[in-house]
């Protein structure tokens, strides 16, 4: 399938987790990149570009870091501008009709917070439903989420390097159409101890 | 007058002819230089010239030199060098002294002759190596800095060796004094007279007065050129900057650098030595690019012609004579000479290739060796008879030099090139930031560098501009930076970034060509007056073009809706969609843009305008879907029937 990562990060040099998994995913050939604030410094999206960009693809992979309970500015302004009334939703709007929206995510708070007992209260899952939505609303398929938990302590951990190594597994899978979507809907989030009942025939 | 026409045209002729194809053959300048002076050397000996003579006027380029090494060279690096410029400089001197002297008295020298060739064979030749690490641009690495130290060390030492060598001198070659400088040796008699006088016998003003005299006076010559240099520097330049003459700066940098080596012979110093001095005071001036560039083409030339006189003086019927015994002493001294560099340098832990470029590169007996040895002749030190063979042996020593320096480049650096490499990645800064021109414009850019934390050069003509800049503490070099050997002067070579801020339109463009012509690796960020110049210099080659006054225009215009009550937001946008719509329009009117024709005499300009102007009017009337519709896009709301349809739409699926 062919495959398109918008890489959404303001803060890029005070990154350890994006950064890797950029690195990573630079190692994957025949796949598009996009960097969403490199592209687009002052906010000005360029619908038609963007919209073009779209059509190409059949997969559409966001890589950014959760900033509070939402992604970073610019990817909720490329929404706003780019998933037009007409083109992606909405009368004669069926140009995403049976695409893929998928994101991959880092986390400062770790595994545990995102229950309903930890303090954040709610699944990862749970703050992702806007985007759910919009998926759903332009039809597409809104994969579970790559993600990664306690992004900031993940150095020390050593899970920094097994993340972005995970990630390059599963962007190669989905280029080369080996990434199973129906078994990843049995998790409600992906970790990268996962790919390997979720990679292969 | 005819003479000298002749002179000149025999000695650059020679040097155009022999050194491109020394360059192209991969075997360097200077062995070019010295191969053309063995070539015309017979020529010059029908002519009778007096070879020694213009030799050391030639040397002279030996202090130009180290007046451009000082300049490179900060108060704060030379003092980091410290360490390698005594301990290496002075152990190379003098083990090779005790070494030589040891193995003349072997040869059945006296000790006092013994040492005087131990002094001569451990000087090396300044000239041909830092003309050899700049041009294979070895200078920044270990094995250059620590031959520079040595040298820096050796020039240095030449002062006591001078003053110890009459002392040296021998009752029966007194007696006979004048007899043994003038029997058999009409040729190079003349250059005797010339080494004194380069090397300061002649002009010593000081050498009657009491030592602690002399001492005083030594002092207070260095402490003027430290002073005259840090203070009366900026004056200087500031009164020649009235006169608005280009070659009046050459004509002060000359007459600096000369006055400083007539001053150091005056009280008894090496002219070479001072000149260093003063670059090193000069290396944190703002002029320190524009004395560069103006000195560089004559140290070029003399050190030429230096290089040419060495292979010229070669006495071949000496040579002949005494073939076996000349190249044993050559072969002999450089291996001796190898053999200790190479011990040293082991001790003081230099590494790789870098060991063997050192050892290599210092192996040969020097232009000091030269004046050196007329000096002994002169008092009486050294018999007429060993001092011809000496000459020929420092002379051939210098002229195997390049094949050394060969040796090292195809042999040794090869097996250490790995290494090598990734060393040398981590020593070299990141490529330099040069602006050009200081006004209102580049200044915004510098401050905005500088603020985050990036190292610029910043150039500019003005000097009142500079006196206001140095208030306010911002560092910057003087100098036109149109001209090309100064942006040479500046680092354009190793050069990342170029901004160009100059006023004049046409210079703009010119400097412009010249760097994407000559560096096209530089990135060219470049000022346009208009939208005309813009496409000159996207024609020139730069992909990087600011147009100096549209930003500010387009702020006006935003100010304008904002102040006709257009929402903040609104106008921000329409503002923003202005400059793309420009982009565009100017990309297109590029298209049909002819270098050298007026735009209102290119009829396909002026067609395309007009039918952008027209398609702008009618976007602006709201009749196309460009401009105004273009901006909108993405907050236009669905409508009504829509929301009703999406909502039954989903509740049948």
């Amino acid at each position: 399938m062919k495959l398109l990562v918008y890489y959404a990060h303001p803060g890029k040099r005070f990154s350890h987790a994006n950064e890797a998994m950029s690195k990573a995913l630079r190692r994957v050939e025949n796949i598009s990149f996009v960097d969403l604030y490199a592209e687009y410094p002052r906010f000005d999206v360029n619908v038609e570009r963007e919209q073009q960009r779209l059509v190409d693809h059949d997969v559409i992979l966001f890589q950014c870091p959760l900033f509070w309970y939402s992604t970073p500015a610019l990817v909720k302004e490329w929404i706003d501008l780019t998933l037009e009334h007409g083109f992606a939703y909405g009368a004669g709007g069926d140009k995403l009709d049976g695409k893929i929206m998928m994101f991959a995510l880092t986390a400062a708070g770790p595994a545990d917070a995102y229950t309903t007992k930890g303090y954040q209260h709610y699944p990862l899952r749970t703050f992702l439903t806007p985007l759910e939505r919009t998926a759903g609303l332009c039809k597409m398929r809104f994969a579970a989420p790559y993600a990664l938990y306690g992004s900031l302590r993940a150095i020390e951990d050593g899970r920094i390097s097994p993340h972005a190594e995970g990630y390059r597994r599963l962007l190669t899978a989905l280029r080369d159409d080996a990434y199973n979507f129906d078994r990843a809907d049995d998790f409600s989030v992906v970790e990268f101890e996962h790919l390997d009942t979720l990679i292969g025939d | 007058m005819g003479d000298f026409l002749l002179l000149s045209f025999i000695f650059l002729c020679a040097g155009v002819v022999a050194v491109p194809i020394a360059s192209r053959l991969g075997l360097g300048s200077v062995l070019g230089y010295l191969i053309a002076g063995i070539a015309i050397s017979p020529l010059l000996t029908a002519l009778h010239v007096d070879v020694i003579a213009i030799q050391h006027f030639a040397e002279f380029g030996v202090v130009m030199m180290l007046f451009l090494v000082g300049l490179e060279l900060e108060p704060k690096l030379l003092w980091d060098m410290r360490n390698k410029l005594l301990g290496l400089g002075g152990l190379q001197v003098g083990l090779t002294t005790l070494a030589v002297m040891g193995v003349a008295m072997a040869f059945g020298q006296p000790w006092s002759i013994a040492l005087a060739i131990g002094f001569i064979f451990a000087l090396s030749s300044t000239a041909i190596v830092l003309q050899t690490l700049n041009e294979k641009g070895l200078m920044k690495s270990d094995g250059g800095q620590s031959s520079f130290s040595v040298l820096l060390f050796q020039d240095i030492a030449v002062i006591p060796i001078l003053a110890i060598l009459p002392l040296l001198a021998l009752p029966e070659l007194t007696d006979a004094a004048h007899g043994a400088a003038d029997i058999g040796h009409g040729g190079e008699g003349g250059g005797e007279d010339h080494g004194e006088e380069s090397h300061g016998t002649n002009l010593n003003l000081i050498a009657s007065l009491p030592a602690w005299a002399q001492v005083i006076a030594t002092f207070a010559a260095v402490a003027s050129v430290i002073l005259v240099g840090s203070l009366l520097t900026r004056p200087l330049f500031r009164f020649i900057a009235w006169a608005r003459l280009r070659e009046l700066f050459t004509a002060a940098a000359l007459m600096g650098v000369v006055g400083i080596a007539l001053l150091m012979t005056m009280v008894g110093l090496s002219p070479a030595l001072g000149t260093f001095l003063a670059g090193v005071v000069l290396a944190n001036s703002e002029y320190r690019h524009e004395l560069e560039s103006d000195i560089d083409p004559f140290r070029g030339l003399l050190l030429g012609l230096f290089f040419i006189t060495v292979g010229a003086s070669v006495d071949f019927e000496l040579l002949g004579a005494n073939l076996g015994l000349i190249f044993g002493l050559t072969f002999g001294l450089i291996a001796l000479k190898v053999l200790i560099l190479f011990g040293l340098a082991m001790v003081f832990n230099i590494r790789g290739a870098d060991r063997w470029l050192f050892a290599l590169g210092l192996a040969q007996a020097g232009e000091f060796g030269f004046v050196l040895i007329s000096f002994t002749i002169q008092n009486n030190v050294i018999p007429q008879a060993i001092a011809d063979q000496l000459l020929l042996v420092v002379a051939l020593s210098m002229l195997l030099t390049p094949l050394l320096f060969i040796l090292y480049d195809r042999v040794i650096a090869p097996r250490y090139s790995s290494g090598q490499d990734r060393e040398a990645d981590d020593i070299e800064p990141e490529g330099g930031i040069i602006i050009a021109g200081h006004g209102r414009f580049g200044g915004i850019v510098n401050r905005m560098l500088r603020g985050a934390g990036y190292h610029t050069t910043v150039l500019d003509y003005s000097s009142e501009q500079l006196e206001m800049l140095r208030t306010f503490g911002f560092k910057v070099f003087f100098g036109d930076a149109t001209r090309p050997d100064l942006i040479h002067a500046a680092g354009v070579e190793e050069a990342r970034l170029f901004v160009i801020c100059i006023d004049d339109k046409a210079q703009i463009t010119e400097l412009a060509r010249h760097i994407c012509k000559h560096h096209p690796n530089v990135h060219v960020i470049a000022r346009a007056v208009d939208r005309q110049h813009v496409y000159e210099l996207y024609a020139a080659g730069v992909r990087d073009i600011i147009r100096e006054t549209f930003d500010s225009g387009v702020r006006a215009g935003r100010s304008a809706y904002e102040a006709l009550g257009v929402h903040p937001f609104e106008a921000e946008r329409l503002a923003r969609q202005f400059t793309l719509d420009d982009r565009f329009a100017i990309r297109e009117l590029a298209s049909v843009f002819e270098e050298g024709v007026p735009i209102q005499d290119n009829p396909a300009y002026v067609q395309k305008s007009k039918e952008l102007m027209e398609e702008r009017e009618a976007e602006l009337k709201g009749d196309g879907r460009g401009f105004h519709s273009r901006s909108d896009r993405g907050w236009t709301p669905p409508t009504l029937k829509d929301v009703d349809a999406e909502a039954s739409a989903n509740e049948e699926g």
